[in-house]
């Protein structure tokens, strides 16, 4: 049986090959850039048309944005149905899935009934294994056959972040505040121990809400998904919504008043008090290490 | 999180209900484009008879009017859910002219299958882009801007096209009190369309084991900086 796999230049695209070759070998791929500028209706197009010549049994991508965007496009066009995000899967009639909700705070067991089974796979959620890498599909003839209905949906321009910094998504440290920093201004504290580990700045929703910080700071379901090696959470509650951003990390250390909070149950250390005492002291005895 | 007893749906006797981030944003959007060009906007879900208080809150927001698809509280899946909603802004576009824009999450808050706006908009024959921060109408044309690779792609379709939004494009406003008055007496379409067999079949909700963190307290109050310190060299960070 014949696999099909939408590749992107990043960990989650091997992470989602493990999770592939359970649906058998050998492994095919087409690379999300055999298209530029990015066009995802193409790249939805050229996926229906070597899925069908090389009769394929299942279609992988990474959940990335893009993954699940160009296979949900790949599903509305073939008429199948798309399990997104699923972190287990089984080729058997019809293929069960393990999938994502809420972000990944909870999993959904279900059924794909499909002839042609369309999967993501979340990035952090499977291990990268060892195996041979798929095989390229040769995408110059397919090319050809674009109708230029599928490339009006097309990358025009790019817009650098302003800023500069350590990005959010990729930094090692990541130090974050909620409703327990109280303003704006409060930030300073958070902001001065972020810099002093090489870090970024994260908050929770309530705080973006609050016009606090820019919604590019926002952990959680609906903003950024983190796994840096450490996460400094300072007076955030942790909600179901704030995890599923942050739960990625290697390590969750908790800055909280509430020695009951949420959060103390998924932190790995905990400090109890005033963050407002306690994240100035941090700083100021690492000072003193340099 | 607490499921039911059949594991089918969350307990949520217990909770509010509230209109989901990224379908907040986009309410927010349809509503500034209105006020900025004119016209109409109309707010859709497909959901229990509940689901008239977000649609309520919508309304409070701005919107002019609602399209109620209601359900019994039953798990639709996406190809179910995106065959209602084609249906019922086919039968609205008929009567009351074509929308330019329709706003989608750009995934639902639960389920989070990431495909409904798509389907909608493949089966209208409409470009759809989706994940969008930004959104600016130019002329006949919407431009568009993706988070992506630190920073924004841009794109540029011509209208109609469905967009679907993630939270950050806007910051929601609060609905005011004469909006809230307003909303109650707008019009809202309500209807019971039936649920086609699932593809993608719920078969049971599971809630994941525990990351099997116990918090190691390392003190309290500013005297635990030197423990913090300790556990960031341990840990290779400092």
């Amino acid at each position: 049986m014949t696999v099909l796999v939408l590749m992107e230049n990043n960990e989650a695209s091997l992470q989602t090959l493990t999770l592939a070759r359970k649906f058998g070998e050998p492994l095919r791929a087409v690379h999300m850039e055999a298209v530029q500028p990015f066009a995802p209706d193409a790249i939805a197009a050229i996926l229906a048309m070597v899925a069908d010549d090389l009769d394929v049994s299942s279609v992988f991508a990474a959940g990335t944005d893009r993954g699940n965007d160009v296979m949900a496009r790949l599903a509305a066009r073939t008429g199948l149905p798309f399990a997104a995000n699923c972190i287990a899967a089984e080729p058997v009639d019809p293929v069960t899935v393990v999938r994502q909700r809420w972000g990944g705070s909870l999993l959904e067991d279900a059924l794909l009934r499909a002839p042609r089974a369309l999967v993501t796979v979340p990035p952090y959620a499977l291990r990268v294994t060892d195996a041979p890498a798929p095989i390229d599909v040769d995408v110059k003839p397919y090319l050809t056959r674009i109708e230029p209905a599928d490339l009006q949906v097309q990358v025009t321009g790019h817009v650098v972040a302003a800023g500069g910094g350590v990005s959010l998504a990729e930094a090692r440290v990541v130090v974050s505040g909620g409703r327990g920093v109280g303003s704006k201004e409060g930030f300073a504290i958070i902001e001065e121990l972020a810099g002093l580990l090489g870090g970024a700045v994260g908050c929770s929703r309530v705080v973006t809400s609050a016009g606090w910080r820019p919604h590019s700071d926002q952990v959680g379901q609906t903003g950024t998904k983190i796994a840096p090696d450490l996460y400094i959470a300072c007076g955030i509650s942790g909600a179901t919504q704030h995890m599923a951003g942050c739960k990625g990390a290697k390590r969750i250390l908790a800055i909280n008043a509430d020695a009951e909070a949420p959060i103390m149950q998924n932190a790995d250390y905990a400090v109890v008090g005033d963050l407002k005492e306690i994240v100035p002291a941090i700083s100021a005895e690492i000072r003193k290490l340099k | 999180m607490v499921l039911t007893a059949d594991n089918m749906s969350l307990e949520t006797r217990h909770l509010g209900f509230t209109m989901s981030p990224h379908e907040e944003c986009g309410v927010e959007e349809a509503v500034r484009l209105i006020e900025a060009n004119g016209g109409e906007s109309v707010v859709l879900t497909l959901g229990p008879p509940e689901a008239i208080e977000q649609l309520r809150d919508a309304m409070a927001l701005g919107v002019d009017r609602a399209i109620h698809l209601q359900t019994d509280g039953a798990e639709w899946d996406p190809e179910g859910t995106a065959a209602a909603i084609l249906d019922a802004v086919r039968a609205d576009e008929a009567t009351s002219g074509t929308f330019d824009l329709v706003f989608f999450g750009n995934e639902s808050a639960d389920s989070g299958g990431y495909q409904v706006g798509l389907r909608v908009a493949r089966a209208l024959g409409r470009p759809a882009v989706t994940g969008l921060k930004g959104v600016k109408v130019e002329g006949g044309s919407v431009r568009c801007e993706q988070e992506a690779d630190g920073g924004r792609d841009v794109y540029v379709v011509p209208m109609p096209a469905v967009l679907t939004v993630k939270e950050g494009l806007n910051l929601p406003r609060y609905p005011s009190v004469p909006g809230r008055m307003r909303a109650a007496r707008k019009p809202v379409a309500a209807s019971t369309p039936a649920r086609p067999p699932a593809c993608l079949e719920l078969v049971r909700l599971v809630v994941p084991p525990g990351q099997g963190r116990r918090a190691e307290l390392l003190g309290s109050g500013a005297a635990a900086a030197r423990a913090v310190v300790e556990m960031l060299r341990s840990v290779g960070l400092l």
